[in-house]
């Protein structure tokens, strides 16, 4: 089949960007999506232009590396799929996609597709983990876990930070990341010493970072590749009240 | 201490109640808490306005009760004016929450999409802000209209606890009358969405119940939609006169 | 030379029982105090399980720890592609389980190519790595009564592999990934992001710093340390064709090899048995459907040539279940490289299935029968998942087609029981060291690895080595580092400027091809020896002929596979000079010249009880092969038998 690719291009975070039009031939029904922009900058190099820039690594829809808007959709609108993951038999002869990057304060454009995602990075600094120095750690069996609990915890740990949350949020807000992270390590036994601080240190780099407000729009669920559900969001909302209330400061 | 330490430390530190409300997260609790006052007011507001139905003297009494009840304890009108503030400020919170989310939300996207694609949302969540700002036009107007007589009648035709007549000879004006229902189709949009998100706001939406909540939350704002326009339409349709 | 040498390939293992080694070595190790911890600098290049987790207990210690990464995240390491499971000594399930037979079977498993002590050590500390997960808070897979499930992997009759649903090390990599962010935020480690380590610089023979480069504005930069890690992965990218993420890649190793470190037993490459087959000629990567599958997939072939009905419409007596067939006590669990080959030989015998007949079935309809779809998808939901969405077949209804593929490295730079190479401070760990896995890795043994190098076993010898030498002070402005990256700089000026005509890409999908071809599943004499002629033709044809877009200041990704590329064309010709060395068959290295008469690996255990240690002896493929004599004291040497 052959389509038209209508794809965001910009040379570095301070350049100004722009679109442009670009037709790819002879792309076959077994590619992935990522295979048939490959197949894009071969040809493109072949012209001696530039190739698009777009991250990608694993190429199974767990690096979480990927992710760039098709036609409006944050990885191509198949639920519970990645671009890389997304095959080009959704897609028809003659079809016109817009590529754009994800768009959020928070994540400047380094080149064309690819964004700049480290405030995840620094809102897991800010509590998103489990405080265990090396060797001092009991039997494994010696902690039982509800098999419910580890379910959820494993459900909300399934977040791979690819960012698709933000792009889709129309307030540009990381809630559905923070929430699945808080969620996790809070669902846990081993997590409840540090329940309060890891909800408002968390929330509070959130916030920092500019990311937006949610108002339960629920575009992030509907993209999130790994199905991650807005009640999450809910749950955290209720441990930051709660932190706050129990919280003695110090 | 690293930035994101010292960012930890003093989002634990400081004040509980200004910390909450600092975060986007506290406010939106706000947003959740006063809404569901301003929600307990219309629910028992249109209550008090199907009365219209039941004669002049219904609801002119119940006008005049607002005002007494309480008595002998609390003097005539107190508990309607310790309403009004609790209400008053309830709406203050609640907008202002309103707009500072609202301006955090523009600057955390500068530069929008050339083709964004909404597959989830609703109309009611999309329309959450202008109509806020339509309802708060609505209410300043009607406060003026009802409660002061200052507007959208004749002089001398507003008479303080008289309110059948004043419904009356407000609605027989009918671009009024139009504007009221307008108003409330906004309402109605605005609780649309609006109760749904807040019990989900405040973490009782779950796996299971949450498709339930959103209908409820739609049925319930087609009530109210309902109850308040019943009396401009009447009135219109010359049914109460 | 020569005794410098012997000094060289000394493996440092400790004297004393095979169970008291590790202690013994604890004990004698010198410890740093912790005042003076915060004055040592040390540089971790890798941030997967083996690196993330160094960085993260070093860091906690007390160091100063730089740790580097191309990616734009730690939590993006390759290891988080993981799928199946982690084993453990832990004997939960009661079922004859120990340490020392995790340390048999890793040794069987390896087909007698490992260092006896060093996997002793890895049983040993399997046991402490759950643990500490646990604690972090790994939601791995329990029982109802909330204990820990396991289940049994391929190339093994115990239970012993903890697993997360289908995504284990997805889970243990976010574990060590938020130990390591906790550390960044504590400000003991400092996290270079999307920088990618381009050469080693030494000082007086001791390895001392790196040169890297920002991939983001192209920027070369120097790092100094006292001491340096590498923990960079497996080369499994050589093959172009691989399970492994795109960027995985051997320049951190490669470029240390360049600076002498010796590399061990290049040829020694996994060939995973589930995957999914090659569908297209623009095919990027390959994509692993986890071996747990084995456990209750049965894999089958028609008995028939060519035979194309589709899978339902073969009745029982015309399939060929070959694998339950010649290994009936191990049957769909055999060792991969057992599975590989016996895919490889169906096909050829013209038996496979689906586009080109290149694929196998493994088939679920029995387990569908008898656990229920129910279980099957609680189990393997998500694999079946991906399948699906890959192949756009229903695995519940028809059988899935498999086909081996190009999935982990043994092979990597050789380190002494200390985990240091052959370049003082220069440690290696994880995949990309050549330790404990043999010939041949068993399923679920690499996290293990990864994570027992990282927390357990460098906290304890790099605090030595740090304690037992006296280290000058060196930082950036030494003559070392500016001399070394104008080199880097030089050689990407250069690879940009050759302005020719052909892409990365074509010339890597051209090596891959002939890695595979002649240095794959089966490799002959003739195979190794035309690609030791055609791998150098390419090389020189990339050095003329490669098109470079853009400028190297500046976010450039074909840059970046350039570099990776033009180190697989080196690396690629000492793999197959290695594969050509060593004239047996042992594990995943299979000489079609040395094998049973049924076709079984047959190893040469006078000649080749050993692992190969190659020293880089300047540009143009000039090697010269070291030896490390392996002895086997507690696990006797046998042909292995799965039948
Ligand atoms: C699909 C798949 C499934 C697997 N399943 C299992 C399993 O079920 N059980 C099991 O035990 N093992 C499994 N393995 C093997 C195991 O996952 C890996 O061997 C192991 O995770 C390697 O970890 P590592 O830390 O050594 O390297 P990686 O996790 O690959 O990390 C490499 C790190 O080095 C960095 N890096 C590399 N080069 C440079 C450079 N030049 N400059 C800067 N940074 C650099 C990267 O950014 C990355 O952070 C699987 C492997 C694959 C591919
Ligand atoms: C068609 C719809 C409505 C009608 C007919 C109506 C009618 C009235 C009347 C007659 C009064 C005066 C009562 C009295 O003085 O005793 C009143 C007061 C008031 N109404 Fe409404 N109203 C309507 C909708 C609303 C809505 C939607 C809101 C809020 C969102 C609202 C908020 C108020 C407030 C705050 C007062 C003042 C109460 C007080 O402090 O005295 N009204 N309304
Ligand atoms: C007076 C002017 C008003 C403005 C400017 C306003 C604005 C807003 C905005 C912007 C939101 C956020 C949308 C969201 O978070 O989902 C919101 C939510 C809400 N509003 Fe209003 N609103 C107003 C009046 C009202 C009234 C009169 C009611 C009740 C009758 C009300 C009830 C709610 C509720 C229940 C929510 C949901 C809160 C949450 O999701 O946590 N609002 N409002
Ligand atoms: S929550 Fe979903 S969309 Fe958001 S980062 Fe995690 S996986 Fe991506
Ligand atoms: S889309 Fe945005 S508004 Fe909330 S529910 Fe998701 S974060
Ligand atoms: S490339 Fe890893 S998730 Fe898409």
């Amino acid at each position: 089949m052959n389509l038209t690719l209508k794809i965001w291009r910009q040379q570095n975070a301070k350049a100004p960007g722009g679109f442009a039009t670009y037709q790819v031939q002879d792309v076959t029904p077994d590619m992935s999506f990522l295979e048939m922009l490959d197949l894009l900058n071969e040809n493109l190099q072949a012209k001696g232009e530039p190739p698009v820039a777009f991250e990608h690594d694993c190429r199974e829809g767990i690096c979480g590396s990927c992710g760039f808007l098709i036609n409006g959709v944050a990885h191509g609108g198949r639920r519970g799929t990645t671009v890389c993951q997304l095959s080009m038999r959704f897609f028809k002869d003659g079809d016109c996609l817009t590529l754009e990057p994800w768009r959020a304060r928070a994540f400047p454009v380094l080149r064309d597709l690819a964004v700049d995602r480290s405030p995840f990075d620094r809102i897991i600094q800010a509590g998103g983990f489990i405080t265990a120095p090396t060797g001092g750690a009991p039997d494994a069996n010696a902690i039982l876990v509800p098999k419910d609990a580890a379910e959820t915890a494993f459900d909300a740990a399934a977040c791979i930070g690819c960012g698709a949350c933000v792009a889709a949020c129309p307030n540009a807000a990381a809630m559905l990341f923070t929430a699945a992270k808080v969620t996790h390590l809070n669902a846990l036994p081993q997590g409840q010493p540090q329940r309060d601080r890891r909800t408002l240190g968390m929330v509070a780099a959130m916030t920092e970072e500019l990311f937006g407000s949610c108002t339960n729009h629920g575009e992030c669920e509907a993209v999130c590749p790994k199905k991650i559900p807005i009640e999450f969001i809910g749950k955290m909302n209720r441990d930051l009240i709660c932190a706050t209330l129990h919280h003695r400061g110090e | 201490m690293t930035e994101s330490a010292e960012r930890q430390h003093r989002a634990v530190a400081s004040n509980r109640v200004m910390a909450l409300w600092s975060s986007v997260i506290g406010k939106k609790v706000v947003m959740a808490v006063t809404g569901a006052v301003l929600i307990l007011f219309v629910v028992s507001h249109v209550v008090g306005n199907l009365k219209i139905f039941s004669g002049p003297e219904e609801i002119n009494a119940y006008s005049r009760f607002l005002r007494e009840v309480g008595w002998p304890e609390l003097g005539y009108g107190q508990l309607l004016w310790i309403v009004r503030i609790v209400l008053l400020s309830c709406a203050f919170l609640h907008i202002t929450a309103a707009v500072q989310l609202t301006l955090m939300n523009r600057q955390a996207r500068p530069v929008g999409y050339d083709a964004k694609k909404d597959v989830e949302t609703t109309w009611g969540a999309l329309t959450m802000r202008w109509g806020g700002l339509l309802l708060a036009v609505f209410i300043v107007f009607h406060l003026l209209h009802f409660t002061g007589g200052v507007v959208g009648f004749q002089a001398g035709q507003f008479e303080d606890l008289r309110v059948y007549q004043n419904v009356v000879a407000g609605f027989s004006v009918w671009p009024i009358a139009l504007f009221y229902i307008v108003a409330m189709g906004a309402l109605c949009l605005h609780l649309d969405h609006g109760i749904w998100s807040m019990l989900q706001t405040l973490g009782w939406a779950t796996a299971q119940n949450s498709k339930s909540l959103r209908k409820f939350s739609r049925i319930f704002a087609i009530l109210i939609f309902a109850g308040f326009i019943s009396v401009p339409i009447s009135v219109l349709a010359g049914w109460v006169r | 030379m020569e005794p410098a040498r012997i000094e060289m390939l000394e493996s440092k293992i400790p004297s004393g029982p095979i169970e008291r080694k590790w202690e013994k070595a604890r004990f004698d190790m010198k410890l740093v105090n912790p005042a003076n911890r915060r004055k040592h600098r040390i540089i971790i290049v890798g941030s997967g399980l083996a690196g993330a987790s160094a960085a993260a207990s070093l860091g906690q210690q007390g160091y100063n720890v730089d740790c580097f990464s191309f990616h734009d995240s730690p939590r993006r390491a390759h290891s988080i592609a993981a799928q199946g499971g982690i084993n453990a000594a832990k004997n939960y399930r009661n079922d004859g389980d120990s340490i020392f037979r995790l340390f048999y079977d890793t040794v069987k498993g390896g087909d007698f190519r490992a260092r006896e002590a060093n996997v002793y050590r890895l049983a040993q500390i399997s046991v402490n790595i759950i643990d500490q997960c646990v604690a972090q808070g790994v939601p791995f897979a329990r029982e109802y009564g909330g204990l820990l499930d396991t289940r049994s992997f391929g190339g093994v009759q115990v239970s012993r592999t903890f697993y997360a649903r289908g995504q284990t090390g997805q889970q243990l990599l976010l574990g060590a990934y938020q130990a390591l962010e906790e550390q960044v935020a504590a400000g003991s480690v400092k996290m270079h992001s999307r920088s990618e380590m381009l050469d080693l610089v030494l000082v007086n023979g001791r390895a001392r710093g790196i040169i890297t480069r920002d991939l983001v504005s192209g920027a070369i930069e120097s790092h100094a340390a006292d001491v340096v890690v590498l923990a960079t992965g497996g080369y499994g990218n050589v093959f172009y064709l691989s399970t492994n993420a795109k960027g995985s890649n051997a320049t951190a190793i490669w470029r240390a090899h360049r600076r002498g470190a010796l590399f061990g037993n290049p040829c020694f490459t996994q060939i995973h048995p589930t995957c999914i087959p090659v569908s297209n000629e623009n095919q990027s990567k390959l994509t692993l459907m986890s071996e747990s599958l084995r456990n209750d997939g049965r894999v089958w072939v028609p008995k028939k040539k060519g035979d194309n009905r589709a899978p339902a419409g073969i009745p029982e007596d015309e399939r060929d279940y070959y694998l339950e067939r010649r290994y009936p006590s191990f049957g769909n669990l055999v060792p991969r490289d057992v599975a590989s080959r016996n895919a490889k030989e169906v096909c050829d015998e013209g038996r496979g299935v689906g586009p080109g007949g290149q694929g196998v079935y493994l088939d679920f309809a029995d387990a569908i029968g008898r656990l229920g779809e129910a279980q099957v998808r609680e189990k393997y939901g998500n694999l079946f998942d991906m399948y699906e969405e890959i192949t756009g077949e229903n695995a519940y209804k028809v059988p899935m087609r498999i086909f081996p593929a190009v999935h982990y490295t043994m092979g990597g730079l050789w380190v002494d029981y200390q985990l240091m190479s052959t370049l003082p401070g220069l440690f290696v760990a994880g995949e990309a060291n050549f330790s404990d896995h043999g010939a041949n890795r068993l399923g679920a043994s690499a996290l293990m690895q990864g994570l027992a190098d990282g927390y357990f076993i460098l906290p304890y010898t790099l605090p030595n080595y740090i304690a037992s030498n006296t280290l000058e002070k060196v930082d950036t402005s030494h003559p070392a580092f500016a001399e070394v990256k104008d080199e880097v700089a030089k050689r990407v000026a250069r690879m940009v400027n050759v302005r020719g005509k052909r892409t990365v890409d074509s010339i890597h999908k051209e090596l891959g091809r002939m890695m595979w071809e002649n240095c794959g599943m089966a490799r002959t004499e003739a195979g190794l020896r035309s690609n030791l002629a055609g791998i150098p033709a390419l090389r020189e044809e990339f050095w003329h002929n490669v098109n470079i877009i853009g400028s190297g200041e500046e976010l450039n990704q074909s840059l970046e596979k350039a570099g990776r590329v033009a180190d697989f064309l080196e690396l690629g010709e000492l793999i197959c000079l290695d594969a050509l060395q060593r004239a047996e068959s042992c594990g995943g290295h299979f000489r079609v010249e040395s094998q049973t008469p049924d076709g079984e690996a047959l190893r040469d255990d006078e000649r080749f009880s050993y692992a190969s240690a190659w020293e880089w002896k300047g540009d143009g493929g000039q090697w010269e092969l070291q030896k490390e004599p392996l002895a086997f004291e507690h696990v006797h040497l046998a042909q292995r038998s799965y039948k």
